[in-house]
């Protein structure tokens, strides 16, 4: 390995890497503890998972852009995620990302320039007695309507 | 009793998002302030099913049943329905606004049910392995081990009828003698808790609600068929199912349950959690397994099927939450108590997850061989907002729609398929009027193309095209060729494609053909969409005799295309309207029409 990897792993991180690396199918799991620690998974990232499980690069980077869950780019301060499940899609889901990409004139799946929000639509998140639903950060906001985005928002851009 | 209160605080996912940790702290402090903490115990449950009313509280003995309850409404419940005995009115389930309904049995949303797969949700502390043992947990497990051969279980379950709940059906017990007919010193049991299709969450309340009932299962599982390992595959984006299955593991070790030599038998099994990470296609058996093995979920051909070759190549049983949660009330209850329950078909219940434009959202579990009408308008309350029923779709994007005339049909396997839908894993969502056919289906069609792997061409080919299609049609830009397009690729998909996921990815445009050909052909010849929804088949006009010059929906048009003096009629320039509807929303005298 000729890059060098400018990030570092917690103590915990390496603890529960060493753990599961003689577990057979591992990578799954040591990939979602590392995007816990950085909400997301960086190329470096990566390069260091390679070496220290012996995996080759190529297909950890298979892996995570196979699924959906793990993220190539670092999320804003304010993750905002609206379901698009069915329940919610029917209830005006798409009408509430649509207001919040105009609110923040943030495209759907992209982090603004402050770093401040990342929006994204998201699969069900199983609250369908409450759609439409929005999450930030562990908070859900069910029930929303387009005349209370802004009211949600305010707090949120001060910081 | 040994206390003098019980209080049921649900703690499933929905009412947690709407705060009823803070609501169960509250009441705890409540209690501790009244000096009474001795003689009220307050449980945090799983799901009540009832997610439309939530944050949900239950007190026994009187089996009071409060709905919408607050954090702030903790003290009163406590001072006035605890000390002083008067149920708090006010939070008591109301259904028509007249009569207060106090009692569970008494609300029509409960009456039709039956309780196997969540017999315990919403009855016992999901946290506490004594209460589920209380509730005849882990006799199953008992009777396997000491009382019943391998063959006395796999004869059980054949009599029992049981099918597999994840969509397919197929029968549990078969699953379960092909592996153990497989010669390999090594199988595994695995759980298929990755529950993806959108609009469903049986799976998660389940495991939320009884985390030990899926344990016992798969334990069983694990002798009968000769496995020592069990893997339970579940969805990240369940975090607190995840913690409650950890606690359990935890617990059923401490009791000797679980591991090592289990309850002095000899039989040795574990089990360990894997998480999904978001893709679809995952809960596709042989696409799951190759996720557990830590690769890109792609699915294999089948066959080998799992049951002979499965994770890492040995014979693996895998069954979705829902089947493992009826097995050990099989064991403990007998087949023959089981198998009265349902049609000749399909036995048992089935949980339904009841949401769309329903009244009464929530998690349902009903015998097979009820009617769709008796869980959408006995059991789901009907139509929300007094709208009309239009159709209910079963099985998410695998499935199909129904229309009005399938609502007295019974539910089972069979008859679903035969009505041009499928069981599914259960989800079930009702739209009214309000909802465009065409673009619920493109809606279905997006998810299946996104979550489509790629790795053969019927699937990722077809599935694309079929979406640009629909696309085109709500543009306003169909041809009636575009229909029998969608019909050959469909059939080509069914054919052609290699796992679940391609084969129904063609369903809800098919079975939207059969019942709503109308509607395609509204949207192609006439470019009108019926319903008001694919905007770029709509207009907005203001009615003449409506509008009364109030100047809100000038002020709110985001484009400017609104003009008008202050107390006259408004017009909309047609030409710079971008039918963002705001307007349509914010008048508050029904002065806008969509044409």
């Amino acid at each position: 390995m000729s890059e060098t990897s400018e990030v570092t792993f917690s103590p915990e991180l390496i603890s529960f890497i060493e753990e599961w690396k003689t577990k057979p199918g591992n990578l799954i799991m040591v990939l979602h503890k590392v995007q816990e620690e950085f909400n997301y998974i960086s190329r470096e990232s990566a390069n260091l998972v390679s070496e220290m499980l012996d995996v080759p690069l190529a297909r950890i980077w298979g892996v995570v852009s196979f699924y959906h869950f793990f993220k190539l780019t670092k999320p804003g301060k304010h993750t905002i995620r609206v379901c698009l499940g069915t329940a919610c899609y029917l209830k005006g889901g798409q009408s509430i990302l649509d207001e919040l990409s105009a609110q923040l004139n943030l495209a759907e799946g992209s982090v603004s320039d402050d770093g401040l929000f990342s929006l994204e639509g998201v699969r069900c998140i199983g609250c369908c007695g409450l759609a439409p639903v929005m999450t930030i950060g562990g908070e859900v906001y069910g029930k929303v309507t387009k005349d209370k985005i802004a009211k949600i928002l305010e707090p949120l851009r001060q910081a | 009793m040994a206390f003098r209160n019980y209080i049921l605080v649900c703690g499933g996912t929905a009412c947690e998002s709407v705060k009823s940790e803070q609501i169960y702290q509250n009441l705890i402090t409540a209690c501790e302030e009244h000096g009474i903490a001795d003689e009220v115990q307050i449980v945090k449950t799983g799901c009540f099913g009832f997610c439309e009313q939530g944050p949900i509280v239950k007190i026994l003995p009187e089996d009071a049943f409060y709905v919408k309850v607050t954090p702030e409404d903790a003290a009163e419940i406590v001072s006035e329905h605890i000390i002083k005995g008067r149920q708090v009115q006010r939070l008591l389930y109301d259904k028509s606004g007249s009569t207060r309904h106090a009692r569970v049995e008494d609300i029509q949303f409960y009456q039709k049910q039956f309780r196997i797969v969540l017999r315990n949700c919403g009855f016992i502390n999901p946290e506490s392995i004594d209460e589920y043992i209380a509730r005849e947990g882990y006799q199953a497990l008992e009777r396997a081990l000491f009382e019943m051969t391998s063959d006395d279980i796999i004869e059980e379950l054949k009599h029992s009828g049981l099918r597999g709940r994840g969509g397919a059906g197929f029968p549990t017990w078969m699953k379960w003698n092909f592996t153990r007919q497989a010669k390999s010193d090594i199988k595994y049991v695995v759980c298929n808790a990755d529950e993806g299709d959108p609009g469903a969450y049986m799976d998660r309340s389940t495991l939320e609600g009884d985390p030990h009932s899926i344990l016992e299962a798969m334990t069983i599982c694990g002798k009968t068929v000769g496995a020592n390992k069990g893997y339970i595959y579940i969805r990240a984006e369940y975090p607190l199912a995840i913690s409650r299955l950890e606690i359990a593991m935890a617990q059923a070790h401490e009791y000797g349950l679980l591991g090592k030599n289990i309850l002095g038998s000899g039989f040795d099994f574990d089990i360990e959690i894997r998480l999904g990470a978001g893709a679809f296609v995952c809960g596709e058996e042989t696409a799951l397994l190759q996720s557990i093995e830590g690769k890109r979920g792609m699915p294999q051909p089948r066959p080998p099927f799992p049951a002979v070759k499965g994770l890492w190549g040995q014979p693996t049983v895998i069954s979705n939450v829902e089947t493992w949660a009826n097995v050990p009330v099989i064991i403990s209850r007998g087949a023959s108590w089981f198998n009265k329950i349902g049609t000749a078909d399909s036995k048992g219940t089935k949980v339904f997850a009841l949401t769309g434009k329903i009244r009464n959202s929530g998690l349902v579990e009903v015998p097979m061989g009820t009617t769709l009408r008796e869980i959408i308008f006995d059991i789901g309350g009907g139509i929300a907002n007094g709208k009309k029923f239009k159709a209910v779709q079963t099985g998410g994007p695998s499935g199909g729609v129904l229309t009005e005339e399938y609502l007295d049909t019974p539910i089972d396997f069979g008859s679903l398929v035969k009505a041009g839908s499928m069981m599914g894993s259960g989800g079930m969502i009702v739209m009214d009027e309000d909802d465009c056919i065409v673009d619920v289906v493109k809606f279905y069609l997006d998810f299946s193309v996104d979550e489509s792997c790629g790795k053969c061409s019927p699937c990722r080919i077809g599935g694309k095209s079929l979406a640009q299609i629909l696309d085109k049609i709500t543009k306003g830009n169909g041809t009636l060729e575009d229909i029998t397009t969608m019909e050959k690729i469909g059939e080509a998909m069914k054919k052609g494609s290699l796992c679940a996921l391609g084969q129904t990815t063609p369903n809800p445009i098919l079975s939207s053909l059969a019942h709503f050909k109308d509607e395609y052909l509204a949207h192609i010849v006439d470019k009108k969409c019926p319903s008001g929804t694919c905007k770029d088949l709509i207009s907005y006009w203001i009615l003449e005799d409506k509008c009364i010059g109030c100047t809100v929906c000038a002020r709110k048009c985001p484009v400017g295309a609104i003009s008008g003096a202050r107390k006259e009629v408004h017009v909309i320039d047609q030409n710079a309207c971008t039918q963002c509807g705001v307007c349509y929303e914010s008048c508050r005298f029904d002065a806008i029409e969509i044409r």
